[in-house]
């Protein structure tokens, strides 16, 4: 273990592994009746993945795939090079998992916990002990480390769960529903936390998550999975768009009719809230939203209300789910 | 100052190779285990049979009068026939939470995402186990016998027995095996130590009772297959070379041990996994 003050054998801004970090082909789990994953191929490029989808999309399962932990019926993985079927323990060596469900060894206070998991991934039992130290501090616990865990709120338990998935350094970090439960203060920090981790710290993670903010926050790419099957992949920006603009429009009229009339103008429309549907406006004509008026002028409904917006991931996610 | 700027460093030490989880594991379980006060008064009272075998084998060997209290191959039988006792109490107390604990605490989704297959754990868990009863059985059995040795001050009794240094260790290892894996197959059925507890307690002294209940009607004892005590009560005598006590192939006897032994880690094979999948 490198002392405080000498120079880190790997440098913080050292790659740690470069190429793409998973790689599926065909995969297809089944539960009973249900294909959980069907027929999935994918890459997932090194630094911060965000696995998007609603509940029932198969992200968990996806990620439990990744682990070894459930078998596919059919097609391969491969996790940082190596095989899931032929090579997973060397996988786990080189992993850091923070599962979405309350997780600890009981009995343990934090700093007993972490160093322990740290050794089970094949720290020595000093090392581990100093990094178990270091990380509760990383992960904002250094003061309540000698806490039995059991007594940890919500929120120091999904920190908790982070310090276990690095204590051991890992080249892969599986984060599944990270900010589940926490309060808008701790859910602010926990997000800080991962985006600092993989653009200051250079781990490459995977974080699945229903929450579209979430991921937009902390990732550079993203893979929208819906009914089992990936919707769509990319990184984020260029699944946004570079070109066009969204618009925030409420009418009054025959709604329905004049949603069809902007679909078949090439216009994608996404419901939003209260009667206000968000309408994305592709290419350069998108910079006025003329085009609104004078379509509207034509099916004789009323602009109540416009306002330009940007195109998010919430755009991208309903684009890719409404389309399949 | 953000949190994050307290630092996060490269790991840049050796790591021990796959396959050594298991080790780590069994020596944080033993650990906590003898953390416990009421652990420690339990091997307190564990021993306390082989002080009273040491005095007698003592005065046998120093005083004539006592000489009717020299240990045959028969006292060491006798004696884990007494451990046996302590055997469920150590079972109890050490293996009704190794694997019910982990799954209360949703623990061994952690476990496996480590470099570590289920075998290995299941190997850290009965090894935990393990150690503890070998401590109460194989442990004070041959320690009785180097006693023996030592206060008679010569090695005659241990040469003319020499059956016991295999017969104590066969019969302890199938006391040990036996009672670890039934104990750890029901821990991996719950969330809840204590309902181990009593399914344990619950599966002993049901079949025992059973046992007994169908030897008083029927007047015969070959229904030993339905309790494990009674079965390995058959085997122990055959391993000591003494008269079997029951009306039973001690082939039987051995068998229903087998069976009992390799369905609870059939059981352990199918309760530890990573994920626990509904269908």
């Amino acid at each position: 273990m490198t002392q405080l003050g000498e120079a880190p054998a790997h440098p913080l801004d050292a790659p740690r592994f470069a190429g793409p970090v998973v790689q599926c082909q065909n995969l297809s789990v089944r539960f009973g009746k249900n294909w959980a994953l069907n027929d999935v191929t994918a890459v997932f490029p090194a630094g911060a993945v965000g696995l998007l989808g609603p509940n029932g999309a198969g992200k968990s399962t996806l990620l439990k795939s990744l682990l070894g932990f459930i078998k596919p019926d059919k097609g391969s993985i491969k996790v940082i090079d190596l095989d899931v079927a032929t090579s997973p323990l060397e996988i786990r060596e080189r992993i850091g998992y923070m599962p979405e469900s309350d997780s600890h060894i009981p009995g343990m206070n934090a700093v007993s916990f972490v160093a322990y998991c740290g050794q089970l991934s094949g720290l020595p039992a000093t090392d581990a002990m100093q990094r178990a130290h270091e990380v509760l501090y990383y992960v904002g616990l250094g003061e309540a480390r000698y806490r039995n865990i059991e007594t940890y709120s919500t929120g120091m338990k999904q920190r908790i769960k982070l310090a276990q998935a690095i204590v051991h350094d890992p080249d892969l970090l599986f984060l599944d529903e990270p900010t589940n439960g926490m309060d808008p203060k701790g859910r602010d920090e926990m997000l800080e936390l991962i985006h600092d981790l993989a653009h200051h710290k250079n781990v490459n993670l995977i974080l699945s998550s229903h929450l579209l903010p979430d991921v937009e926050f902390t990732c550079d790419h993203v893979v929208v999975m819906d009914k089992g099957t990936i919707a769509t992949y990319g990184p984020i920006d260029a699944l946004k768009g570079t070109t066009g603009r969204v618009y925030e429009l409420r009418i009054k009229g025959d709604e329905a009719r004049f949603i069809s009339v902007l679909r078949s103008e090439g216009y994608e429309v996404h419901d939003s809230d209260e009667d206000v549907m968000r309408v994305f406006v592709p290419g350069a004509a998108g910079d006025n939203p003329k085009v609104l008026f004078d379509l509207a002028a034509r099916e004789r409904v009323q602009v109540r209300h416009v306002r330009p917006s940007v195109p998010t991931l919430e755009d991208v996610f309903a684009r890719a789910v409404g389309e399949k | 100052m953000p949190i994050h700027d307290q630092g996060y460093r490269r790991y840049g030490g050796t790591r021990a190779g796959i396959g050594r989880a298991w080790q780590v594991m069994t020596r944080a379980g033993v650990m906590t285990i003898i953390a416990k006060r009421q652990f420690l008064a339990l091997m307190l009272f564990a021993w306390a049979p082989f002080v009273v075998r040491a005095v007698q084998i003592y005065v046998a060997a120093n005083f004539q009068q006592a000489s009717f209290l020299a240990p045959k191959g028969e006292t060491f039988r006798e004696f884990l026939d007494q451990q046996g006792a302590f055997v469920f109490f150590v079972t109890i107390y050490v293996g009704a939470g190794l694997i019910a604990n982990d799954r209360r605490a949703n623990a061994l989704q952690l476990y496996l995402s480590k470099p570590m297959t289920s075998a290995e754990y299941i190997a850290g868990k009965l090894a935990i186990l393990f150690l503890f009863l070998v401590s109460v059985t194989f442990l004070p059995a041959m320690m009785l016998l180097l006693t023996q040795a030592m206060f008679a001050g010569s090695l005659t009794f241990v040469s003319n027995n020499l059956y016991l240094l295999p017969a104590i260790t066969l019969f302890s290892l199938a006391q040990v095996l036996l009672a670890s894996t039934t104990m750890l197959a029901l821990s991996s059925l719950s969330k809840s130590s204590r309902f181990v507890a009593v399914m344990y307690a619950g599966l002993f002294f049901f079949t025992t009772a059973l046992f007994n209940a169908l030897r008083g009607i029927t007047g015969r004892s070959s229904f030993v297959w339905l309790s494990p005590t009674a079965s390995l009560e058959q085997i122990g005598d055959v391993i000591f070379l003494l008269p079997p006590r029951y009306q039973l192939s001690p082939s039987v006897a051995g068998l229903t041990v087998l069976i009992l032994i390799g369905a609870s880690l059939y059981i352990l094979s199918r309760r530890v996994r990573g994920v626990e999948i509904v269908t």
